[in-house]
């Protein structure tokens, strides 16, 4: 046993050794680069942080697939895919800016701390100058976050929560994906003329910021064709049992069952939804219906004859006609053997996207990129003319209303495409009360 | 010096210059290199390293020394992490308000989960934190959303109040102006070596508390937690209550988790609530049993190996691997690589299972058991001086030296 005596030569000795620790971080000088991961070599890394575990793994692969994809398209092997169709003929499959483009992939697990861990080693360890991807809002959010204080771009993947563009919006953040304001506006009128004006709903919400902002677009839409709402209920994003909360819905006086739920989450409440019998039903003399408010391919695929009548919204179907997704699910289908989803599609749109930027602004300083890609007005990317808003880094294009094919031709056909929500109707003013309480700020390259 | 033996001082000018080197130690192959894969040099990881040691050496006070395992502690962690970003949303970025709350709340919090867990023990009081702890994750998740933000995590806007920003503050967390997310990059031929000032300030930080971790497993008190895990019936029979030295073990090993949860948000100023599940609870205790329960270095060592595996292995993909093995015959190459591929990627927690299995098969004292093995295979040296059953008188066994 030792005792802890203080004298002054122990005391001198000790302060120094402390003060020479303390000090030692400071002699180093900041590098000497102009921005954060300026590529001095032949190539250039991108960073794609995408879910392969959780309920959300299936969008994940099919993003990855996507970005492996434009990557090869962006280095001028295979045959160009989308570049072919792309309105902006900047690229030339030269890779970006003469540089090959590199990519190193992560797993963000579907939690906010394992994304941002992942994106930081993608940053600090890999040099990768952007970061894209994510399939949860949550995730999109808190890597959206990371990205502006480190001083990289972020362009976000599947992500449809208000808030990423609305009270969480970073000025090097952008995003290509639609948000829950822009399904409930297309839903609205597609809901009045197939299940009229006179029904209660009642919503499960993931409870994370993607749900509640779904849930509350999709409240303010319905009430104003004069539904009621006659519950909300918050389910764990983590869950996969929904029996607890859909059993109380049977006698909840309600007619129409909202599901504010994506991927894994979705497929098990819809299927238990209709083990349950609820679309069997009569209530207050009507048909009981359920709603998906974001629909995908996977999910349908996932949830199986469930899926049969439902309607919901997509960002993009690979059904379209135009060209620029003609050519997409040619080659991605030709790579993969099955079309693509509209993770995959955002996710490649997106990666075109920075790389046809960085080319127009001739640097891959993000503050040059933000500035081309500002206000940068687009088509040939699948979803017709498109506008990234300058006010708050989302894209404005038509949303597409779906449904579950009642007698589907094959796997691939499971949903059918009710109708193509024009643009204009769907476009909100960036002070909306939904999207209130952001602010930008300004760009950050690291330096 | 400082209070300790000639031993315990080598022992600790030991550790003082490891920490201080990491950054190059972990940087052992050149960049541009196969290899530079598994370079672990890069700031996020470093304090990974330095932040999750602090976790596992105040896990290992309790656990180590007294016995208790408690499946809870990831509560305390997120605690920690929760006061600093409320405090950089009150105050400002400097993370000295915050970590102090968040060592005072891990503790207060801690004082409670412990005065209730610890009228019972073994299997019921880990099912007790467990509880308490899989409580607090809920709580965090839904339930206290508006003071945590849910599932999207707690993060600062710009339209926090921030009352102690003055218009020059730097805009990330900073120590009294030194900015923890600035590094220096220093290039050495090939290499290339990063300097980063929150690596250093978590390094410091653990330093001082391995420090006090060594003191209180020299002191008096570390003696009594010990008496403890050995026969806790014989303690009461002299006439000792265990109840105050294990309560006072719980809350300091609830305040150095709340300290490492702090650290993490001030790393990178976010809290998420899945930091609280039971998962994390569960990883500490892996950190400890893998590295050698009761040892001063293996928690540290076991927390290292956790965070290189997650980070490193789970980064590598089939097309690093195909790269690896390009030299090869095809036919060869693909089936190499087809069985390599579920141990490497998302199959990252299959290796560290592996692993883990081995050790407490094979090496019952953890990594540490293994290193002394190997030194005293190269160095020749047995143990024969403490071999029981030569000591005809029964002289009084040295207390076994903790390492």
């Amino acid at each position: 046993m030792s005792k802890f005596e203080i004298n002054r030569r122990g005391l001198i000795k000790s302060g120094a050794a402390i003060g020479a620790g303390l000090a030692l971080p400071t002699i180093f000088t900041r590098n000497a680069y102009a921005y954060v991961n300026e590529p001095k070599g032949a190539t250039v890394t991108l960073g794609f942080n995408v879910p392969q575990s959780g309920p959300y793994a299936d969008e994940g692969a099919d993003e990855l697939r996507a970005f492996q994809l434009a990557v090869e398209h962006l280095n001028g092997e295979g045959d160009g895919g989308m570049i072919g169709t792309f309105s902006s003929k900047m690229l030339k499959g030269n890779g970006i800016l003469g540089k090959k483009v590199a990519y190193v992939s992560g797993d963000t697990q579907t939690k906010s701390d394992a994304a941002r861990a992942s994106a930081k080693s993608m940053i600090e360890k890999d040099g990768a100058i952007m970061i894209s991807g994510g399939s949860s809002s949550g995730v999109a959010v808190a890597v959206q976050g990371l990205c502006q204080e480190a001083g990289v771009i972020f362009m976000a993947g599947l992500t449809h929560s208000n808030d990423t563009t609305g009270k969480d919006k970073k000025a090097n953040g952008f995003r290509h994906f639609f948000n829950a304001y822009m399904s409930a506006a297309a839903l609205g009128p597609v809901l009045k003329s197939l299940y009229g004006t006179d029904r209660s709903a009642y919503h499960l919400t993931a409870d994370y910021t993607w749900g509640w902002t779904q849930e509350a677009s999709m409240i303010a839409a319905t009430e104003a064709l004069g539904w009621k709402t006659v519950n909300k209920v918050l389910t764990p994003l983590a869950a996969t049992d929904f029996s607890s909360y859909i059993a109380p819905v049977l006698n909840s006086g309600a007619d129409v069952l909202v599901l504010n739920h994506y991927g894994g989450n979705m497929v098990n409440s819809l299927t238990q939804a209709v083990q349950f019998g609820l679309r069997d039903k009569q209530v207050n003399g009507k048909n009981f219906e359920i709603v998906v408010p974001l629909y995908s391919e996977l999910m349908a695929k996932g949830a199986g004859k469930n899926i049969a009548g439902i309607v919901g919204s997509q960002n993009w179907d690979w059904k379209l006609e135009d060209e620029g997704t003609k050519s997409f699910v040619k080659s991605f289908g030709e790579k993969y053997g099955f079309p693509p989803s509209q993770a995959a599609q955002t996710c490649y749109a997106q990666t075109l996207l920075y790389a046809d930027a960085v080319e127009r602004a001739g640097t891959f300083d993000p503050c040059g990129v933000v500035e081309a890609l500002e206000g940068f007005e687009f088509d040939g990317l699948g979803n017709g003319k498109t506008l990234y808003r300058k006010e708050d880094h989302q894209c404005f294009k038509d949303v597409l209303v779906v449904r579950g094919a009642e007698n589907p031709q094959d796997e691939f056909h499971l949903v059918d495409i009710v109708e193509v929500t024009p643009v204009a109707q769907v476009t909100y003013e960036p002070e909306n009360e939904m999207f209130a309480g952001g602010n930008l700020g300004k760009c950050n390259s690291g330096a | 010096m400082l209070g300790l033996s000639k031993k315990d001082t080598t022992f600790l000018v030991v550790v003082i210059f490891l920490t201080l080197m990491t950054p190059i130690l972990l940087q052992p192959f050149p960049e541009g290199s196969v290899l530079a894969q598994f370079n672990a040099g890069y700031p996020d990881l470093m304090q990974r390293f330095a932040i999750y040691g602090i976790f596992a050496i105040g896990f290992n006070i309790l656990f180590g020394l007294t016995g208790y395992l408690s499946f809870g502690h990831a509560a305390f962690l997120g605690v920690g992490s929760y006061s600093v970003v409320w405090m950089y949303k009150l105050l400002g970025y400097n993370v000295v308000p915050g970590l102090l709350l968040a060592v005072v709340t891990a503790g207060l919090f801690a004082l409670l989960i412990g005065y209730i867990s610890l009228r019972r023990s073994g299997i019921y009081f880990s099912i007790l934190t467990l509880a308490f702890a899989q409580m607090s994750f809920n709580l965090a998740y839904s339930v206290l959303t508006p003071l945590t933000n849910g599932e999207t995590g707690l993060q600062v806007y710009t339209d926090d109040p921030q009352i102690l920003m003055g218009a020059g503050s730097p805009n990330s967390p900073h120590f009294f102006g030194i900015v923890m997310n600035e590094s220096a990059k220093i290039d050495v031929g090939g290499w290339q070596f990063t300097f980063n000032n929150g690596y250093y300030f978590c390094a410091i930080i653990a330093i001082i508390v391995f420090y006090l971790s060594l003191r209180i497993f020299r002191s008096p008190f570390g003696i009594m937690l010990r008496a403890i895990k050995t026969n806790q019936t014989r303690m009461t029979y002299t006439g000792l209550n265990p109840r105050p030295y294990t309560l006072a073990a719980f809350v300091i090993s609830g305040m150095y988790a709340g300290l490492a949860g702090g650290l993490l948000a001030s790393m990178d100023p976010l809290a998420g609530a899945e930091r609280m599940q039971w998962t994390a609870s569960g990883e500490v205790v892996l950190m400890t049993i893998l590295g050698g329960a009761g040892t001063l270095m293996g928690p540290i060592l076991g927390a290292g190996f956790i965070k290189y595996f997650e980070n490193i292995f789970s980064k590598i993909n089939d097309d690093i691997l195909h790269t690896w093995f390009a030299a090869l015959p095809d036919g060869l190459e693909d089936a190499i690589v087809f069985m390599v591929h579920p141990f490497i990627g998302k199959g990252w927690s299959l290796t560290l299972g592996l692993l883990f299995m081995m050790v407490v098969i094979f090496l019952p004292g953890g990594l540490i058991e293994g290193g002394n093995r190997i030194w005293r295979l190269v160095t020749g040296r047995s143990r024969n001086r403490n071999t029981p059953g030569k000591d005809a008188q029964h002289h009084p066994k040295p207390t076994a030296h903790v390492n």
